[in-house]
């Protein structure tokens, strides 16, 4: 029994079978994950887990490593959302998600930092030795709103497009904030003196990192695609090249004290156009699915880790400060979020809801993140009562937070209910109305982005296209773009299967003699029943404004969410018409 | 009428479409809009801003079309009963969705139009018999001078529960 040969891959591989086969578990109940967000379960197993071995081996259960989780958890997560942001509403909102990311992070580290610091000088909690320093630097690294638990939870909840897009946005880019900060905060504890210098380093720094990363990221995302040009005759390895050139960008980026995950992102934003225009279709699928896949490997095991964690003798509960600690963080982030929204709101006429702003400040759930920050903490006396606070606060967002936060939900969008239901033509009025307003708000255009996003096609097709991409072609109308880029798989297989227009009819949903509605007198045509049957279809079938469905999606590929089903069908439909 | 900021916004964007860059645009620049062409009724849109049998719209004639969807500003509506009716109006505003309906112009919504737009706006799981009574149900609700049809003055009364002047205002227009 060579047990000691193979140890640590066994182990290893072991750790991600456990992970898989829980998540096999919970999709088999199937109204648990309707109840209960997925993070939860998952770090329920993790504390059994560490329940089990803390028993068995009567000391600790291994701590996450924080280098593996920076190292080999963190980066595919960060790779799958950036590869699959939507760049449009992104880029269209980014001004929003700058100013809460850094501005709204700085805030929540200064709020909560001098807050505790408040705390820490009342007598009776014993907790004088833990001084401003230590208090900012906790609160730097419990302020971040982290991706990984957002992106766990908002899925539950359908939120619109814009509202995910600001708090995922903010998720991924307070990163470059928290690094700065905790950096900074950290060689302040170290340094005997600080002088004014120093802040301004700081903040100079700040901009250093955050321009450094995307400037790393795009480095390699020009890389990227410059070299998938030549690829032609190896197709098999094609893959590869998209994953290797995201991880160097991240590894060069933390090499350099730069933010990782900002390069990452810069990097998968990057090089996604040009990249998916060279590859084949095969290897393009393969990306999309190795992408989902090891995201969803690596979010399952960081949560399931966090609960192994949690169980041992790392912690010293001294609760008033780990109880403060939770109110802060949520009374901050609720203050910040409604200045910030003030503000937001006075510049942009798409102003940004109470309900919206609910969900931001609700939604901001600290996690994987905050945990290996605090386990990176140089050791000093009081390291312990942080890493217990900061485990109840992940707690706390994962499992309070997150559990509420569809109920919650559901409730605030109680609309006033109408005298009468809507009548037939009502509805279809309403959503053709809608429908006219997308289309011309999309041809008017929004404003100002216009200017820079112009700019920038410009530059693309002047330079960069001939560069990075081994076809270049005139460009067409997007129908016609589209539709070629369709027809490929899905068309064919809607035109085979569906038969447009043709479809066999649900025999349940209208009354069983159809052709006598049709001859019936008008008097009959206003049988409830009858009525009931045409609002359910128009309900189901009637095509969804574009903007009111998240746009990104963690656990389904991008071409197989409802609204690209139905944007597929409209191509169709059109292309036939033309 | 519209201001001097807004004047600017849209003619940048009008010349950001205007890729063959001749002063005006035609149904092409339209179609190179990725959004429209998703949109189930972009080609009616799109031809919404083109003059009868015309195939190019310069400036003016984009404009116009879009001040149909300027809000109506709370300033502006007791202002003028004797003057021209602003395009933005509720009635100007719902007429041009009419338009958009009625194909042939006769000023009436025939049974035969309102399955092409419905045809256009659901799924590919609704039969056409399902179709046909959805069309008759909403004719039926609508007319009251009995001819199969629904006249403008029908539209519009179908329609006055709704908040027609928010529902048909681009928010950035004001």
């Amino acid at each position: 029994l060579d047990y000691q040969h193979v140890q640590v891959p066994f182990e290893i591989t072991l750790w991600i079978m456990l992970a898989s086969l829980a998540k096999i578990g919970f999709h088999l109940y199937n109204k648990l994950p309707s109840v209960v967000p997925e993070s939860c379960l998952l770090i329920f197993v993790g504390l059994i887990m560490g329940g089990i071995i803390y028993g068995l081996n009567d000391k600790s259960p291994p701590v996450m490593d924080s280098d593996i989780f920076f190292l080999y958890l963190l980066p595919p997560i960060v790779l799958d959302a950036g590869y699959f942001m939507p760049s449009r509403p992104f880029f269209e909102n980014i001004g929003t998600i700058l100013l809460y990311a850094v501005v709204g992070t700085i805030w929540n580290v200064f709020g909560i930092g001098f807050s505790l610091y408040g705390i820490c000088q009342v007598k009776a909690f014993h907790l004088q030795d833990v001084s401003l320093l230590h208090n900012l630097l906790f609160g730097s690294l419990i302020a971040a709103v982290d991706p990984v638990a957002v992106l766990a939870v908002f899925e539950e909840i359908h939120v619109n497009e814009k509202l995910h897009i600001l708090v995922f946005g903010e998720s991924l880019l307070n990163d470059a904030v928290t690094v700065v900060l905790y950096k900074l905060f950290r060689s302040f504890c170290e340094m005997p003196a600080i002088k004014s210098m120093d802040v301004f380093a700081g903040v100079g720094k700040f901009f250093v990192v955050g321009l450094g990363g995307v400037l790393v990221g795009l480095t390699f995302g020009m890389t990227a695609a410059f070299t998938t040009r030549f690829t032609k005759d190896i197709r098999v390895i094609e893959p590869l090249f998209v994953f290797l050139y995201s991880y160097l960008s991240y590894l060069t980026a933390e090499m350099f004290h730069l933010s990782g995950i900002v390069a990452i992102i810069a990097c998968a934003m990057g090089m996604k156009r040009y990249v998916e225009a060279n590859i084949s279709l095969k290897s393009h699928t393969t990306v999309k699915y190795f992408m989902k896949m090891w995201s969803s490997v690596s979010d399952t095991l960081i949560f399931i880790f966090l609960g192994v964690s949690t169980i041992g003798e790392n912690h010293e509960w001294n609760w008033p400060y780990i109880c403060f600690t939770v109110i802060f963080c949520l009374i901050w982030r609720a203050l910040g979020v409604l200045v910030l929204t003030f503000f937001v709101n006075r510049f942009h006429v798409n102003s940004i809801t109470s309900k919206d702003q609910f969900i931001i400040a609700y939604g901001g759930l600290r996690g994987a993140i905050c945990f290996s920050l605090v386990f990176l903490l140089p050791d000093f006396r009081r390291k312990k009562l942080f890493i217990a606070a900061t485990t109840v606060v992940i707690l706390f967002t994962v499992f309070v937070q997150g559990m509420t936060i569809r109920p919650l939900v559901d409730l605030l969008a109680v609309k006033r209910k109408r005298e009468s239901a809507p009548t037939v033509g009502e509805q279809i009025h309403i959503r053709f109305l809608d429908h006219l307003l997308a289309g011309i708000e999309d041809i008017s255009g929004h404003w100002g982005q216009y200017y820079w996003k112009d700019k920038l096609e410009y530059f693309n097709s002047k330079y960069l296209q001939k560069i990075l991409l081994r076809e270049y072609d005139q460009p067409k109308s997007s129908i016609v773009l589209l539709y070629e880029k369709l027809e490929r798989k899905h068309a064919i297989e809607l035109a085979e299967a569906g038969q447009l227009g043709h479809a066999p009819s649900h025999p349940s949903l209208l009354n069983n003699d159809r052709t006598v509605i049709t001859d019936k007198k008008l008097e009959d045509t206003l049988n409830p029943d009858v009525l009931e049957n045409i609002q359910e279809i128009l309900a189901r079938n009637l095509y969804r404004i574009r903007r009111t469905g998240p746009a990104y999606n963690r656990h389904t590929l991008p071409g197989e969410t409802e609204p690209v089903e139905h944007a597929k069908e409209i191509l169709i439909l059109r292309h036939k018409s033309l | 009428s519209v201001s001097h900021s807004q004047i600017t916004r849209l003619y940048s964007r009008f010349t950001s479409l205007d890729k063959g860059e001749n002063g005006t645009l035609s149904r092409e620049d339209f179609q190179r809009i990725p959004e429209l062409a998703i949109n189930p009724l972009g080609d009616r849109i799109i031809n919404a801003f083109f003059p009868e049998g015309e195939d190019q719209v310069n400036f003016r004639g984009f404009m116009r079309t879009l001040a149909h969807f300027r809000p109506i500003e709370d300033n502006e509506k007791g202002k003028d009963q004797n003057g021209p009716e602003p395009l933005n109006s509720r009635s100007n505003k719902l007429h041009f969705a009419f338009r958009l309906y009625d194909l042939d112009k006769d000023d009436k919504i025939s049974r035969d139009e309102l399955l092409q737009v419905l045809r256009m706006m659901v799924g590919v799981n609704i039969s056409d018999e399902q179709l046909g009574s959805i069309a008759d149900r909403t004719i039926q609700e609508a007319d009251q001078d009995g001819d199969s049809a629904i006249s403008f003055a029908e539209f519009v009364k179908v329609l006055e529960k709704v908040d027609v002047e928010q529902k048909m205002s681009i928010r950035f227009l004001h």
